[in-house]
């Protein structure tokens, strides 16, 4: 099949040299690809250019390319690292992201072998349902969701502290709870829907493997012990070198929305995305936004690429490229 | 053989059954919340089951103008032509980057995994959106940015590049060019793989508060998670400054709370509903994704 679509191409090739390149352009399908192009240009590459702002003195007027060039050039860089808030806000985020991804794994892994070791079939169907649903609301109905729980005079927890005769808690000016609240709302959001990335893993292993270990009497502690878990070792890693490659990028829906950007609250939960939101749309401080912006982009890149080829090279099919 | 339940077993139903519970609190409080009344929520606090119900603060919300049902309108329009477009853009792209005979198809996939791994950032993207594109407070801002999505485009080629090149080959030959090849034989085959897409990009538009934060200052253009936010922040405030005096009589006898519950009711309901008929296809999507990677 192939080697007769060959010939024509030669032909053309000799015959034309550039033209005939041309005319084998498949110009409908480069037509079919062009939407996306553009889009892509537009949102993602344009914006690129943009990163050059954290060397400039950007004026709205002037735009990208015409505004000035920062004299000295790194002051907005000095701005950053001598900031406070700026400082703070990346150990939140790295420290945040972190525990994060160590909490989220434990809890997803953990659901997932549970589920799996249910033997009725609709209790299992219906919890799994149950856990995934908090997937499907949007960090603003989370944050509406916590501000109920959180409440001083009529949230449950304060409810429940009160019952116990203990004092009242005003969560949202104590910043020490936070850290807490942060990994508790990560799990509640995102437990299902890991628990079914895991849940997928484990049912891609033998079941011979436990059949055989069931013939040596292996209890069922022994087998998650000495199936599950070594053989789902190589998907936990990949996905946790995923998940670190993401590390200098908060999400900000969650952050913004649950501490509603509290002052009260910075000190635990500013992180480097409500940060440079803050700059960009409060404050109208531009330049010092585009400097932490370069960097968390800069920095996320080499993140990105550094977990990406040492999860390449642990299984070549689940790096991103 | 019979299922006998040993003690690890009741260890595992209890503590997925607390779980579970945990999991689905939040939005029994915020129902039972809505329906309680004033008086019942200052003497008792919140309940699972409010000792007075009352539909008030459904009312309130109702009465309190058009900008509920607008918000809902704009969601819905955005949902729906965002994720037709979307489907359309990302699966042809996915096409184009299956065909091995397509040139520089090295280079395309590049450029679109490029993107996945380096951004200019919040502030270059909100310049370029505002400045240069001219997208502040219109529809297309709240479509627009969110169309292409590099993940969605790998997805549906890794599916097209499994469909048997003899497709490909036999519709050519039959003389068919490939916008025919295309939409008449692989978007019908792509169905799976376009119905798992289809809906997580309505979920992203559905969901999105982000574009309409951004770029959308127009309380007429809100979308419904942005007037979510905007009306839970502001009820105490809306409470106090309310014009006419029907509707001052309606809200203050309506608890706050109970008024902010009704409001994420309102705005969680659809999703709530039709949970249990789609839950199953994101399932299958991200195991799906996950057996892949």
């Amino acid at each position: 099949m192939d080697k007769i679509k060959f010939q024509p191409n030669m032909r053309g090739r000799k015959k034309l040299g550039a033209l005939g390149k041309l005319r084998k352009l498949n110009w409908r399908l480069y037509s079919m690809a062009l939407p996306a192009v553009i889009l892509l240009a537009l949102f993602s590459y344009w914006p690129m250019f943009g990163l050059v702002l954290a060397f400039k003195d950007f004026k709205f007027k002037d735009g990208i390319f015409g505004s000035q060039w920062m004299d000295p050039f790194f002051d907005h860089f000095e701005l950053l690292y001598t900031s406070p808030d700026a400082i703070n806000a990346l150990k939140n985020t790295l420290t945040l992201n972190f525990s994060f991804i160590i909490v989220g794994t434990i809890s997803a892994l953990t659901l997932a072998i549970l589920l799996n070791e249910v033997k009725h079939n609709n209790f299992k169907k219906f919890s799994q349902s149950i856990t995934f649903l908090p997937f499907f609301v949007s960090w603003v109905v989370v944050g509406a969701f916590l501000a109920e729980i959180l409440n001083y005079d009529n949230g449950i927890i304060n409810r429940i502290l009160v019952m116990l005769n203990l004092e009242r808690i005003a969560f949202y000016m104590e910043p020490k709870y936070w850290p807490t609240i942060l990994n508790i709302e990560n799990i509640w959001k995102n437990m299902g829907y890991n628990a079914v990335v895991y849940l997928a893993a484990i049912s891609g292993i033998d079941s011979s493997y436990y059949e055989a270990a069931a013939i040596d009497g292996a209890s069922r502690f022994q087998k998650i012990r000495y199936i599950t878990l070594p053989l789902l070792k190589s998907t936990i890693i990949i996905l946790v070198l995923l998940a670190l490659g993401r590390i200098m990028n908060a999400d900000f829906g969650m952050f913004f929305y649950s501490t509603k950007g509290l002052y009260s609250l910075w000190e635990t939960t500013d992180v480097i995305d409500v940060f440079v939101y803050r700059g960009l749309r409060v404050t109208g401080n531009i330049g010092i936004a585009s400097a932490a912006g370069f960097l968390q982009s800069g920095i996320s890149l080499i993140v990105v690429l550094v977990f990406n080829a040492i999860a390449r090279k642990m299984d070549k099919d689940s790096a991103l490229f | 053989m019979t299922k006998r339940m040993d003690l690890f077993d009741i260890v595992i139903y209890v503590f997925i059954t607390v779980l579970s519970f945990m999991c689905l609190y939040p939005f029994l409080m915020v129902v039972a919340g809505s329906l309680s009344s004033q008086s019942s929520i200052l003497n008792n606090g919140y309940k699972l089951i409010p000792e007075e119900w009352t539909l008030g603060s459904y009312k309130a919300l109702f009465i309190s103008g058009k900008s509920i049902p607008r918000a809902y309108g704009v969601t819905i329009l955005v949902t729906t032509v965002g994720t037709g477009l979307s489907l359309i853009i990302n699966t042809m792209m996915g096409f184009v980057l299956a065909r091995k005979e397509v040139r520089g198809r090295k280079l395309l996939n590049l450029y679109v995994l490029f993107t996945m791994l380096f951004t200019g950032g919040m502030v270059p993207w909100y310049i370029v959106c505002v400045n240069y594109l001219n997208l502040k407070n219109t529809l297309w801002a709240l479509i627009m940015p969110m169309l292409v999505n590099a993940w969605y485009i790998f997805l549906i080629r890794n599916f097209m590049m499994s469909i048997p090149g003899e497709m490909y080959e036999s519709a050519k030959i039959d003389g068919a060019n490939d916008y025919q090849v295309f939409f008449r034989i692989y978007l019908s085959l792509a169905k799976p793989v376009l119905a798992t897409v289809g809906l997580f990009v309505a979920l992203r538009y559905w969901n999105d508060w982000w574009l309409g934060l951004m770029l959308v200052d127009k309380p007429q253009l809100q979308p419904l998670q942005l007037l979510l936010h905007t009306i839970i922040s502001n009820i105490q405030f809306l409470k106090t400054m309310n014009a006419s005096p029907e509707m001052q009589r309606v809200w203050s006898s309506v608890p706050t709370e109970g008024l902010r519950m009704a409001m994420v009711v309102v705005s969680i309901g659809p999703i709530v509903l039709l949970y249990p008929f789609v839950q199953k296809y994101f399932v299958k999507g991200i195991m799906v994704g996950a057996v892949k990677g």
